[in-house]
């Protein structure tokens, strides 16, 4: 078997503030092969945006990446230059945020931004660069292609906005998109249409995705594989159909049941009582101890993780 | 019907236009020409509403169909441009003068933003207690206490009171706005997505508390959102908008069984889901229009896959195609 397309083991990404150490990434470990989709999950403060971004470098200090390593296309991506970087990202690796603007610059036309954005990795003239950036608008689901690339970004809908950001994220074929919650701030027919097309475009591509969200109904629909992070770890994962039909981990069973859809109308909805800890607050042993109703002293330690078969949780009592 | 309570907020024919100021150049335009309309919004385009005592009833739709604006309505945060509103069959305006005071402070809303909705720079008992100590719901002297009763309602510990919201989680600060609402003793609250901001293990905690608290208050909620699992959860009748008009309202266990406008259809195809795995279909292709200019005829219309001659010319009415149950479709007359 080759090794996967992306590798991370034992990823330590740490802020270190005035107010003390934020354990932001603890001991991550996942892999991914080409053309799966890798749904990462979790609520706010849990880590699942500062993994994204370690695997992409863009983090700032006073956040560093303290342990671990990110094996990219063979090669670990932890401790490049800056100049190693600019050649991978937005070229091998691409990212879309959760807010287009964040992509776009809102004083050019998109094709400014666009060509630019090829040129930057490819020695290719202005005019092919626009035309594969047109052929990019096209397989997004843009309609009008020519008349878009004239538009400046405030021209344009939140959805079209966001089909321009990933649009620009595929432009140089990248093998690695990681997707930072690109449809919580649409509306949900909008939400709709780009998972759908972000489902085909990878398949087609044979690109690997990585989707970090808060919402597990965007991963059952979208995802082959899943990460459940939580304080900074990743607690469970495994294919979405095992995670979601039969968790392992309390959290995420807590999680599954809160969903308001899945139960029936009116009952009071099962919830995880208390809140997630202050990430300053560093809690020895399962982070999820203070929340968890099968806690006992064993959980004082920190459990370690478990595999049963394809799928992994760390958990002194998973549910079996 | 006879067992139906009786309506407490009554919106008929309601309608809202936001029109902007005109600039300097804009206004020497039209004195030169003056056909040019006005810029207007109508965010809403003659709406009724009927909301019963002790009903949830639950308005869904997307970004500028109008729930917001028809929320703040009922809220009385925004006046109509044309239309009635009632409260308990009187014309809002009845209950204006100082008498009715109890009246006007009976319906109150809960916003979505934790963090923008309340001041940084005060206490949360001043929070809490400012407006039931200004209406003279309580003494001066009297007013920790009743905050602390408040904040012990909406499960939060009472001995925080002194602090200020910054030190207080997302889920925290949503109790700290339901615990503003309720001081002043309200008989019907407008939340407006008010878990939206909240993550999911607290977003069931906040909804856990607003079905606590409708039982305990005996409250009516107008409950604003775009997620169609928590209003499913929460209502017992549904209104669903489209561009400023109402496309469907039904009971909720009808709508989500048999919704009949094609735009609801599409909706509850969205409905979250854990069972559906790598999914390959797209209900409604196509953006939602500007508000600006919104498509003649149903608005719908663009984006509907039965749309036909008659919808790109005549807005469809609301007519009954089940008990308790109206859709604005022409399909239904076919």
């Amino acid at each position: 078997m080759s090794a996967p397309l992306l590798e991370v083991e034992g990823l330590r990404m740490h802020f270190f503030t005035k107010a003390g150490v934020v354990k932001a990434v603890d001991d991550a470990s996942f892999s991914l092969e080409r053309g799966r989709i890798l749904g990462l999950v979790g609520e706010s403060g849990s880590g699942k945006s500062m993994t994204g971004y370690s695997i992409l470098g863009l983090v700032d200090p006073p956040g560093r990446i303290v342990g671990g390593h990110i094996r990219f296309e063979g090669r670990d991506l932890v401790g490049l230059s800056n100049a190693q970087w600019r050649g991978l990202r937005g070229n091998r690796i691409a990212m879309i945020f959760q807010d287009p603007m964040m992509t776009l610059n809102p004083v050019l036309r998109i094709d400014t931004q666009m060509i630019e954005a090829v040129r930057a990795h490819h020695a290719v003239s202005r005019a092919e660069a626009r035309d594969r950036s047109r052929e990019a608008l096209a397989k997004v689901g843009i309609a009008a292609p020519d008349e878009r690339l004239r538009a400046y970004p405030h021209h344009l809908s939140g959805g079209m906005r966001q089909r321009v950001a990933i649009a620009i994220a595929l432009l140089n074929r990248p093998a690695l998109v990681i997707a930072d919650e690109p449809t919580t701030a649409l509306d949900v027919t909008i939400q709709g249409q780009i998972l759908y097309e972000m489902q085909k475009l990878c398949r087609e591509s044979a690109t690997a995705l990585i989707w970090i969200t808060h919402d597990l109904s965007v991963i059952a629909g979208l995802a082959d594989d899943v990460c459940v992070m939580y304080a900074g770890r990743i607690v469970e994962s495994g294919s979405v159909d095992e995670v979601l039909d039969r968790p392992l981990h309390p959290y995420t069973r807590g999680l599954l049941e809160s969903v308001p859809g899945r139960n029936a109308p009116g009952r009071p909805l099962p919830q995880i009582p208390g809140m997630a800890p202050s990430p300053l607050q560093s809690l020895d042993g399962c982070p999820f101890r203070p929340r968890c109703g099968r806690a006992t002293e064993a959980c004082r330690t920190q459990p370690p993780s478990q595999s049963f078969g394809t799928r992994r949780v760390r958990c002194a009592h998973p549910l079996a | 019907m006879s067992a139906l309570p009786a309506p407490l907020v009554e919106l008929r024919a309601v309608s809202k236009r936001f029109e902007r100021t005109l600039d300097l150049a804009e206004r020497a335009t039209r004195l030169l020409r003056p056909a040019a309309p006005a810029p207007a919004v109508h965010a809403l385009d003659r709406v009724d509403l009927t909301v019963r005592e002790g009903e949830v009833v639950g308005l869904v739709g997307e970004s500028g169909c109008g729930k917001s604006t028809l929320g703040r309505i009922v809220a009385r945060a925004l006046s109509p441009s044309a239309g009635e509103r009632l409260w308990k069959g009187r014309p809002y305006a009845d209950f204006d003068s100082g008498r009715d005071r109890r009246e006007r402070l009976a319906v109150q809303m809960i916003f979505q933003d934790p963090f923008a909705s309340l001041n940084p720079r005060m206490r949360i008992v001043d929070i809490v207690g400012e407006a039931p100590a200004v209406h003279g719901l309580v003494r001066r002297r009297e007013r920790d206490e009743y905050v602390a009763g408040v904040l012990q309602r909406v499960g939060l510990d009472p001995a925080t009171m002194r602090r200020f919201p910054h030190q207080f989680s997302g889920g925290q600060r949503s109790r700290i706005g339901i615990a503003r609402a309720l001081a002043v003793e309200p008989r019907f609250l407008v939340c407006d997505e008010a878990v939206a901001s909240l993550d999911v293990s607290i977003q069931a905690q906040v909804l856990n508390l607003f079905a606590r608290l409708r039982e305990e208050l005996r409250l009516t909620y107008l409950f604003i959102s775009h997620d169609l699992g928590v209003i499913r959860h929460l209502s017992d009748r549904v209104v669903v908008m489209y561009l400023g008009r109402v496309v469907e309202s039904a009971r909720a266990v009808d709508l989500f069984a048999a919704p009949n406008h094609p735009y609801t259809r599409a909706l509850v195809d969205e409905l979250p889901r854990m069972d559906l795995r790598r999914r390959s279909f797209v209900p409604i292709r196509g953006e939602i229009p500007s508000p600006l200019a919104p498509p003649s005829g149903c608005h719908f219309h663009p984006r509907c896959p039965h749309a036909f001659e008659r919808c790109r010319h005549e807005a469809p009415a609301l007519r009954e195609v089940g008990e308790g149950h109206v859709s604005a479709c022409h399909l239904n007359e076919r």
